[in-house]
């Protein structure tokens, strides 16, 4: 085996043995085909637990619920009780400990939202009372005189 | 030496072995997983959305998307057809701050953006958009290093240490789904916020619309309020002529929705 010709033959194989090496060593164990086929289920089942594993953070209004039973109780009384807490305050987390605050947001952009008169009549905005926002008081603070969470004023 | 019957005899065997190897190899691969008892699907009632964007805010908080960027997983669209039979359509921001004025700014030649007269409008309204978690998704099928992939209850997830950063997908969805995420520069899509629906949770949007416009269910539990939609009333699906088969189905889709 002294021809010179088998020279490069080595340096392949070697190519070869390096490729297999490092796919054995960085390709984990649980990579493959799994239940959905080749096609489409071609990945690191692990993963499928890493995003189970995404930290919640909208806990929903029955998290806020026993700390501010006022707050809860007039909201549930009020047009606005289909609104989220999270919705106007941010998401809870692990409020009280993280965040120790929640954002209390008085713009009228917030209110704007839903409550701008848009002229589109087959959309959801058709059935919401809406004001012109450079009529309807401009420039001051919706809770002046509505509280929103429970805004039908008297 | 092989004679010329034989040849044909074990040649044209074999061309069957292998054809049925692969047809049954691959019918065998087609029915793994989809005898599990959950599959998502989501409901998106367009009649509904009144255009707060409140689902968009909450969608980029929960699941950590820059809220100063204008990449989102899910976005809101207003379409404003004119009596003339053309039509307008934007969504600022992925609409994260919701619509609150008649004013339309898609074109960035008219920086005041464009008003619309009361008059001129034969219809308008609101659509959400999200992923549509295709039973087919084209998007898992160009990714060549198998990051992104098909979860067995039919959610499709993107492996954030795998996703080379191609964007081969990205060019794939038909949706307009897919987009780099800003900070882990691998590709992001919504997901149907899975650690949110693998608890018994609601997606972060379906909990944070007001108006019942978007709704998430088991498309294979017949008693399902969503799968009761699905099955007993007009809903429609985006871009059923590329075959992906989405599964978030829409109510009151007008013809002009892309």
């Amino acid at each position: 085996m002294k021809n010179h010709a088998y020279r490069p033959l080595y340096v392949v194989i070697a190519v070869i043995v390096a490729i297999l090496i490092a796919r054995a060593i960085m390709v984990p164990k649980d990579f493959g085909i799994q239940k959905q086929g080749y096609m489409y289920g071609w990945h690191r089942l692990g993963n499928e637990q890493d995003w189970k594993d995404f930290k919640v953070k909208h806990r929903g209004r029955e998290y806020c619920k026993d700390c501010h039973p006022d707050n809860y109780e007039l909201n549930a009384n009020s047009p606005h009780a289909i609104i989220q807490c999270e919705d106007c305050h941010g998401p809870a987390i692990d409020h009280p400990d993280n965040p120790p605050k929640l954002e209390i947001n008085k713009a009228r952009e917030l209110c704007l939202r839903c409550h701008a008169k848009l002229p589109y009549k087959q959309s959801g905005r058709a059935w919401i009372t809406g004001i012109n926002n450079d009529e309807h008081n401009p420039g001051m603070e919706c809770v002046t005189c509505h509280n929103p969470h429970s805004p039908v004023l008297n | 030496m092989i004679d010329r019957r034989d040849f044909l005899k074990y040649g044209l065997a074999a061309i069957i072995g292998t054809g049925l190897a692969v047809t049954e190899t691959g019918k065998v691969i087609a029915s793994a997983g989809k005898s599990d008892s959950v599959r998502w699907t989501f409901l998106v009632d367009t009649t509904k959305c009144v255009g707060c964007g409140m689902c968009v805010r909450a969608c980029k908080l929960e699941n950590e998307i820059p809220y100063d960027v204008s990449v989102s997983r899910t976005w809101v669209e207003r379409y404003i057809v004119k009596t003339d039979g053309t039509f307008i359509a934007d969504s600022p921001m992925a609409a994260r701050d919701g619509f609150i004025d008649n004013v339309v700014r898609n074109d960035p030649d008219k920086p005041n953006g464009i008003i619309v007269p009361e008059n001129e409008i034969a219809k308008a309204f609101f659509v959400p958009k999200l992923c549509n978690q295709c039973d087919k998704p084209p998007c898992v099928q160009v990714c060549p290093v198998g990051a992104t992939y098909q979860t067995p209850d039919g959610v499709v997830l993107v492996d954030r240490t795998w996703c080379i950063g191609c964007g081969y997908c990205i060019m794939a969805c038909p949706y307009g789904v897919r987009f780099f995420h800003p900070i882990y520069h691998v590709a992001e899509k919504c997901n149907w916020c899975y650690h949110r629906i693998s608890k018994g949770m609601k997606t972060a949007c379906v909990q944070a619309c007001p108006f019942g416009a978007r709704e998430i269910g088991n498309i294979k539990d017949p008693n399902d309020p969503v799968t009761k939609v699905i099955m007993t009333e007009r809903v429609n699906v985006l871009k059923s002529e590329y075959g992906t088969n989405p599964m978030a189905y829409y109510r009151g889709l007008d013809s002009v929705v892309r």
